[in-house]
């Protein structure tokens, strides 16, 4: 949370245009926040697990103590990015797109959450845990973006469309970028897949569409995860 | 009141617990005995539901408990080596768990008490030394008067005074008439306490029966004596068979 104030803040003191502000802490929120997510869930969930132990030999519901575990760990998180983010912006104002910058940012909290807890629960070991969530994250910040655009490349002369927009679906975070984006009107700026995507849909539709893709990112991972605890040996 | 019908357990290839059946009735406590390894620990964890059997169905008072919890509440449960939190103290640790449990028939905060557990309600459970925490976990155990009760090698790493203590309390409330599982090396423990003998060995079992019985097939009338006379004889015919 200090970690955001503080470079939100610092961007603001930096530069006077609000809007090459909010891109340049979208850039980071991008980056930042799946990377925040994935490690903080994996060492708690591994922290905890005496306690999930202990509460196993209780009388409770396997699926209540995971239910209660993903809203404690995925709650604490987005509380902590809206205060660390908005403070600043209410301080300096973020120029209308403030709002699209907190939501999207809070469900991508959400989606590594999932992510990162379904990691937790298919290993063994905090390292292998956080090694893995870490490969999951580099994977989706920069390797993927590096595939899409290889691919992209390399196809030019065919119709690449729709093989794009399920490309782009395919990774949350491209999603969430592509939700500021469609909002900020500089999506050439905003490297290749988000370029697509402004021109595929249009402000309205592409932003429900890109929400409800990416909530759907937040809900898989943590179902997949509630049904792998409820049978794992403990 | 416990029923284990052919029970396996595989962990990845190791056959942790081969193809047991079992029925534990209330009145009597059972010694669960082996080498490390044997299965013991993982047999109580399939009990409570912590490790899932590959096969096999367990019973308890009749019920499935696939997939069920509820049948907990007739559990206590003191594990071998008790992990908690660390930042929590005990008072919370003891107020969150009452919580959980909604006790029905009162409670029995007598080891509690005896423990002294109740002079330090605001210690961190980080701070405490092994003794403590079990005994913290043996009060915790015995504090819903549950029905039947699994205890984890429950006297290793106490004080021969909290020993006692603990022992004394395993009499009462076995003649009270619940159902102990007790698993330990310590065969001059074991020997006040129990009333059967299960001895595992590789997942499988290889000796079950009353203590009365025990003692008068191998002639002695010591536990520990009688018990390795059936672990040597055990080894014996294994090894013949071998050759």
């Amino acid at each position: 949370m200090l970690f955001l104030m503080f470079s939100s803040i610092g961007l603001y003191q930096l530069d006077s245009d609000t809007s090459k502000v909010v891109m340049s802490l979208m850039n980071i929120l991008l980056i930042v926040v799946p990377l925040i997510s994935v490690i903080f869930t994996t060492i708690h969930f591994y922290n905890s697990y005496e306690f999930i132990e202990l509460m196993l030999a209780q009388p409770i519901n396997r699926r209540t103590i995971f239910v209660a575990e993903y809203i404690a760990v995925s709650f604490s998180l987005v509380i902590t990015f809206v205060i660390g983010l908005s403070t600043p912006m209410i301080i300096y104002g973020a120029g209308g797109i403030g709002g699209t910058l907190l939501i999207s940012g809070s469900i991508l909290t959400l989606v590594f959450t999932s992510l990162a807890f379904l990691v937790a629960v298919l290993t063994r070991d905090k390292a292998k845990a956080i090694g893995l969530g870490l490969l999951v994250w580099f994977y989706f910040t920069l390797i993927y973006d590096a595939i899409v655009l290889w691919v992209v490349y390399t196809f030019s002369d065919y119709p690449l469309d729709t093989a794009t927009m399920i490309m782009i679906s395919l990774n949350p975070v491209d999603l969430a970028r592509i939700l500021m984006v469609l909002k900020l009107d500089i999506s050439a700026l905003m490297g290749y897949t988000g370029a697509f995507y402004r021109e595929f849909l249009g402000s309205n539709a592409g932003f429900f569409t890109s929400t409800a893709i990416l909530l759907f990112w937040a809900i898989i991972p943590a179902w997949l995860a509630l049904h792998v605890f409820r049978k794992k040996d403990l | 009141m416990i029923s284990l019908n052919k029970i396996s357990k595989k962990f990845g290839k190791l056959l942790a617990v081969n193809d047991i059946s079992l029925n534990l009735e209330p009145m009597h406590s059972y010694a669960l005995i082996g080498p490390n390894g044997s299965g013991k620990t993982t047999m109580i964890k399939m009990i409570l539901g912590m490790v899932l059997p590959t096969c096999g169905e367990i019973k308890v008072d009749g019920q499935q408990i696939a997939r069920s919890w509820k049948y907990r509440e007739k559990i206590g449960y003191m594990p071998q080596i008790g992990r908690y939190p660390d930042n929590i103290t005990i008072g919370q640790l003891f107020e969150m768990i009452k919580k959980i449990r909604h006790a029905t028939n009162g409670m029995d905060e007598e080891l509690f008490h005896s423990f002294q557990l109740d002079f330090m309600l605001k210690k961190q459970m980080r701070t405490l030394s092994g003794g403590t925490r079990q005994k913290v976990s043996a009060a915790l155990a015995f504090l819903f008067k549950p029905p039947i009760l699994i205890l984890d090698e429950p006297t290793a790493g106490l004080d021969p005074v909290s020993v006692e203590i603990l022992k004394e309390k395993i009499q009462k409330e076995k003649d009270a008439g619940k159902l102990f599982i007790i698993t330990s090396h310590i065969m001059s423990d074991l020997d006040d306490l129990s009333t059967d003998i299960i001895y595992l060995y590789e997942g499988s079992i290889v000796y079950n029966n009353p203590v009365s019985i025990l003692k008068e097939e191998t002639g002695h009338d010591r536990l520990g004596k009688a018990v390795s006379k059936i672990i040597r004889d055990h080894a014996t015919t294994t090894n013949s068979r071998l050759h």
